[in-house]
């Protein structure tokens, strides 16, 4: 009934970069504005990502979302950004982050100063800070979960110079 | 008569059977839908944890999100998990030789008295004698004074069964789902053998539902609470 026209339907992706864009015609400036919208949200939501066959051994510190699929030992911190380890990702690491989701394996603690999500045939062993933590049915999980309340829990007089938010969070625990 | 017992052949001797090494896998055990079952214990349990501000928690069954929301989030609990018998079956599979009291005693890295609440949930129902000692004995060290216990006791023959997974629906119900592998569940005990296992806890209260599951809570009195 609504069937549209395959041939007049713009492809995906293509509508950003095509050459009428970057021509100076009438619909020149809308068109801009949208590109620039459109890389905008690309940079927004811009993830790293660490591939399958890639071995990171040290400490891993980022100010933008990271997926790792590959295996990271040592440290992970992205403090205010989301970290996600992929189906095939293996961490052997302290991690600190704004919010962490496991789909693979995780083998150490955990500090996420917003949340902590456990998916389906994630493994986590370790010990988890978080104010709030969900765990998928599947998920397995060995280790200690401590979910702060943040209306309660009372804000130490941090020094000059010493990070105020989310101190309180960034003293692990030993497995 | 005698004719009868002649067919069926020769009294059989015990010892000339050969034992097998490892115990065989019973059959699986046909998969069951979901089924709320009441439960009139952990209203106790839950308000014992309520008597302290930010109790510690340990679970001793599979990890469930919606338990952790609910004591986390609820009751700000901090939660020890780690799924006991998963961890008793991957040790058996891997050391058919046995060992795995000696094991099951290195599975409690909490200090001693550090612990308000213990969810024990039907552990015990599969676990052998010497295992579930070495359980009980190190839930016992690691319980605070006033610090209570919660179990399920099968009152039922063994049978072939899988493990248990319960979720906190509310304070009078839970959710049963079965998971993981198929296991016998042991003898079960009498009244005598739960209180003499837990001998430095005190029954605070014992349910008999029509399941025919004994719901005990256990707390443990501040007189028996130095080890």
């Amino acid at each position: 009934m609504w069937k549209r026209d395959a041939n007049v339907r713009p492809e995906p992706g293509r509508e950003p970069t095509g050459p009428a864009a970057s021509t100076g015609t009438a619909g020149a400036p809308a068109a801009h504005g949208s590109e620039v919208e459109g890389r905008r949200q690309m940079e927004a939501k811009e993830v790293v990502n660490i591939g399958k066959s890639v071995v990171i051994k040290g400490e891993l510190n980022g100010s933008e979302d990271l997926t790792v699929e590959g295996s990271v030992e040592g440290k992970v911190e992205l403090k205010q950004h989301v970290l996600t380890v992929g189906p095939h990702g293996r961490l052997h690491a302290e991690v600190f982050a704004k919010v962490v989701v496991v789909l693979g394996q995780v083998v150490g603690n955990i500090t996420a100063s917003e949340k902590v999500d456990i998916r389906d045939k994630g493994v986590v062993e370790g010990n988890i800070v978080a104010p709030r933590i969900s765990i998928a049915d599947g998920a397995q999980f060995r280790g200690s979960v401590d979910m702060q309340r943040r209306a309660e829990t009372p804000k130490p007089e941090a020094p000059a110079g010493a990070p105020a938010a989310g101190a309180a969070l960034t003293s692990p625990t030993k497995p | 008569m005698t004719g009868l017992f002649s067919r069926l052949g020769q009294k059989r001797d015990p010892a000339a059977e050969p034992v097998p090494a490892v115990r065989p896998r019973p059959v699986e055990p046909p998969a069951e839908p979901d089924a709320i079952v009441p439960t009139k214990a952990l209203r106790k349990f839950v308000s014992a944890l309520r008597a302290h501000p930010s109790p510690t928690l340990l679970d001793l069954g599979p990890v469930v999100g919606s338990n952790v929301e609910y004591f986390g989030e609820q009751f700000g609990c901090k939660m020890f998990i780690g799924d006991i018998l998963l961890q008793a079956d991957r040790f058996d599979r891997e050391h058919p030789d046995g060992g795995l009291p000696a094991f099951l005693e290195t599975c409690f890295p909490q200090e001693t008295a550090s612990v308000d609440g213990v969810l024990c949930w039907d552990v015990f129902d599969f676990l052998d004698r010497p295992s579930a000692r070495v359980v009980a004995d190190q839930l016992m060290r690691v319980l605070k004074a006033d610090g209570a216990l919660f179990g399920f006791f099968s009152t039922e023959p063994p049978v072939a069964t899988r493990f248990s997974k319960f979720a906190v629906v509310d304070e009078g119900s839970l959710r049963h789902r079965w998971y993981g592998p198929a296991r016998v569940r042991q003898a079960m005990m009498q009244n005598r053998d739960i209180i003499t296992l837990f001998e430095r806890l005190r029954v605070s209260d014992s349910f008999l539902l029509q399941s025919k599951v004994r719901e005990i809570l256990f707390r443990k009195p501040a007189y028996l609470a130095s080890p």
